[in-house]
């Protein structure tokens, strides 16, 4: 009975806090779970990659100087803003083609990953550091610091893997430069406009959408980068990206987690920092 | 648009005659103006025209430094970067010249000799050029004596804005007398200007009053250099040689940072003045961060990665 004209949301890139087309204007065709045209969404270029790996640089200092607890209040904040967009994320996920209830469960794990990972952003520096004994009169501490801009390529778990792979890099005070799962890429641009809207500084993560073997060793080669993650990336794709990586020695981080939904321990989070070690003497 | 021709150019000695002159100019479009600088700038340069104009600008570079905590190691670390921006790839051309304060010319001179680098000292109490003759004069000569090869005067904007024409003409002559051998560059500081008229009849002001050179800003105030004032610039310069037969130099400075606006500004050159200023000789760029972006993007380039910040030296 309606005559209402449908509103549809323009999927479009994440770079620097703001919603930008792709600099080469074009874009791709994503469709449903049965192959039905569901939404057109951005097809990045280098160009995009650039200028998203600018943006994270520019938003490093910033989110890497904040207090380990601030980063995890806004962690949490995070979650709370996916938790009232649970309605969305569910539909989004249907419409991929799983069922409503496994939507629904997918929604439920990826909010309390988060909430996980949030908790997490003021611990590790406990965990992952050390006050070491040494023989002298020297205070002697190792802490853990994040690596820098970190490149991620997403895997195909659309909601689930992707927050498992975004939020255990921004927990610890890196950026981060995402491209979303190439199949999958809506739950990745609705989930930057959660970013957006949760005091998540603009660039602290940088979502990408298109083909990820185009933008994948753009990201790996990139000299400004300093770790990349890549979870989604096919087996058979890895040792170029790697050998690309391998200029400025970037840390990698190879794909090999299949099942998103098992426990994630703290493999994740501490792949992305490196150890400071510093000596004070004692009673100055 | 800006074609003086119809004026005479023989030298006007009288305020009312160079107020009527420059009055006489016909007025920029402004609209026009700011659209056709739009339209250049939408021209697209790529491949080998673009390591072309990366290694152009790079030769145009007027390496900057002007602030309050200058040092003479800084000065002398700039002067290092200005004849080898890139250690790594001797193919990179030199920067045009080395600008700095007056004081720290010896210092640049010193570190200089010998690479055919310019040395460039801003001078007339620079940027607000609020300051007696003498001192202007006397700041200008100190410069000279010290070793610029190139003099950066600021005008009067007070006098221009309230319409003493020939205090600024005036003023212009004796810095050029002051000068020397040395290059004057005259800068009007556009920002502070207001219209895009004003801007023409200051260009044609400092040309007529000796100017081998016109720039657009002090860098201090904003908006320093934009696309539509260059243009204007350009136009005068150009309409200026029509006339007189006489070159003169045009130097964009301030807010000029990426690749992308460098080769902007050679695009607007080229097609408003001509080809004959894409030379460092008649075409400057005064910036400081802008080299580092030209290196990146020009070792993007020749490696085929993009490279970061973490490998050029910082300024």
């Amino acid at each position: 009975m309606s005559d209402r004209l449908s509103v549809r949301k323009t999927y479009k890139l994440f770079i620097g806090g703001a919603f930008p087309r792709s600099e080469s204007g074009r874009s791709y065709v994503v469709n449903d779970g049965k192959g039905r045209f569901l939404a057109n969404a951005s097809q990045a270029s280098r160009k995009d990659v650039r200028d998203a790996v600018g943006a994270a640089r520019k938003a490093f200092g910033g989110w890497s100087g904040r207090t380990a607890y601030n980063r995890g209040q806004i962690l949490y904040r995070v979650a709370e803003m996916l938790e009232g967009r649970r309605a969305q994320f569910v539909d989004e996920l249907h419409a991929t083609g799983l069922a409503k209830p496994a939507a629904s469960d997918e929604v439920d794990r990826a909010v309390d990953r988060w909430v996980w990972y949030a908790g997490w952003a003021d611990k590790v520096g406990a965990v992952a550091g050390s006050a070491n004994p040494v023989s002298g009169p020297f205070f002697n501490f190792s802490t853990p610091e994040p690596t820098g801009v970190v490149g991620v390529v997403a895997p195909d778990s659309p909601l689930l893997g992707l927050v498992s792979v975004v939020a255990p890099v921004i927990a610890t005070g890196n950026t981060a430069v995402v491209v979303a799962s190439e199949p999958a890429p809506l739950a990745a641009i609705t989930l930057a406009e959660v970013l957006a809207t949760s005091d998540l500084p603009g660039g602290v993560v940088n979502l990408l959408t298109g083909r990820r073997a185009e933008l994948a060793p753009w990201l790996a080669s990139h000299m400004d980068v300093n770790a990349i993650d890549l979870a989604g990336v096919a087996a058979e794709d890895v040792r170029e990206l790697e050998v690309a990586a391998a200029e400025n020695l970037k840390r990698v981080l190879p794909p090999g987690i299949s099942d998103w939904s098992a426990e994630p321990g703290t493999a994740r989070l501490t792949a992305f920092l490196e150890t400071k070690t510093v000596w004070h003497p004692v009673g100055v | 648009m800006g074609d003086a021709g119809e004026v005479s150019t023989e030298t006007l000695t009288s305020g009312p005659e160079l107020r009527a002159f420059l009055h006489g100019l016909p007025g920029v479009d402004q609209v026009g103006a700011d659209e056709r600088a739009a339209r250049l700038a939408t021209r697209s340069i790529k491949t080998s025209a673009k390591a072309q104009a990366i290694d152009l600008a790079i030769s145009m570079v007027d390496l900057t430094t002007l602030e309050g905590a200058d040092t003479p190691g800084k000065v002398r670390a700039l002067c290092a970067k200005g004849a080898h921006p890139d250690p790594s790839d001797p193919g990179v051309p030199k920067v045009a010249a080395i600008c700095v304060y007056p004081d720290m010319v010896a210092t640049a001179a010193e570190a200089l000799a010998g690479t055919g680098i310019g040395i460039a000292s801003v001078a007339t109490a620079f940027p607000s050029g609020r300051a007696p003759m003498e001192a202007k004069l006397a700041d200008t000569a100190m410069a000279v004596a010290d070793g610029a090869t190139e003099i950066d005067m600021v005008i009067d904007r007070g006098a221009f804005l309230a319409g003493d024409y020939l205090k600024v003409h005036e003023e212009i002559v004796a810095v050029k007398q002051a000068c020397g051998d040395a290059h004057l560059k005259v800068i009007f500081e556009t920002g502070e200007l207001v219209t895009y008229d004003n801007v023409r009849r200051a260009s044609w002001l400092a040309m007529r009053a000796g100017a081998d050179f016109i720039k657009t800003s002090t860098g201090k105030v904003a908006p320093a250099a934009t696309l539509p004032v260059t243009l204007v610039m350009l136009e005068a310069v150009r309409d200026y040689r029509e006339q007189t037969g006489r070159m003169v130099g045009v130097k964009p400075a301030g807010g000029i940072r990426t690749t992308k606006d460098a080769v902007k500004y050679l695009v607007l050159v080229n097609e408003t003045a001509g080809p004959d200023w894409l030379t460092p000789q008649w075409f400057r760029l005064g910036a400081s961060s802008l080299l580092n972006d030209l290196l990146m993007q020009r070792r993007k380039l020749s490696t085929g990665v993009y490279s970061g910040p973490d490998y050029f030296t910082l300024d």
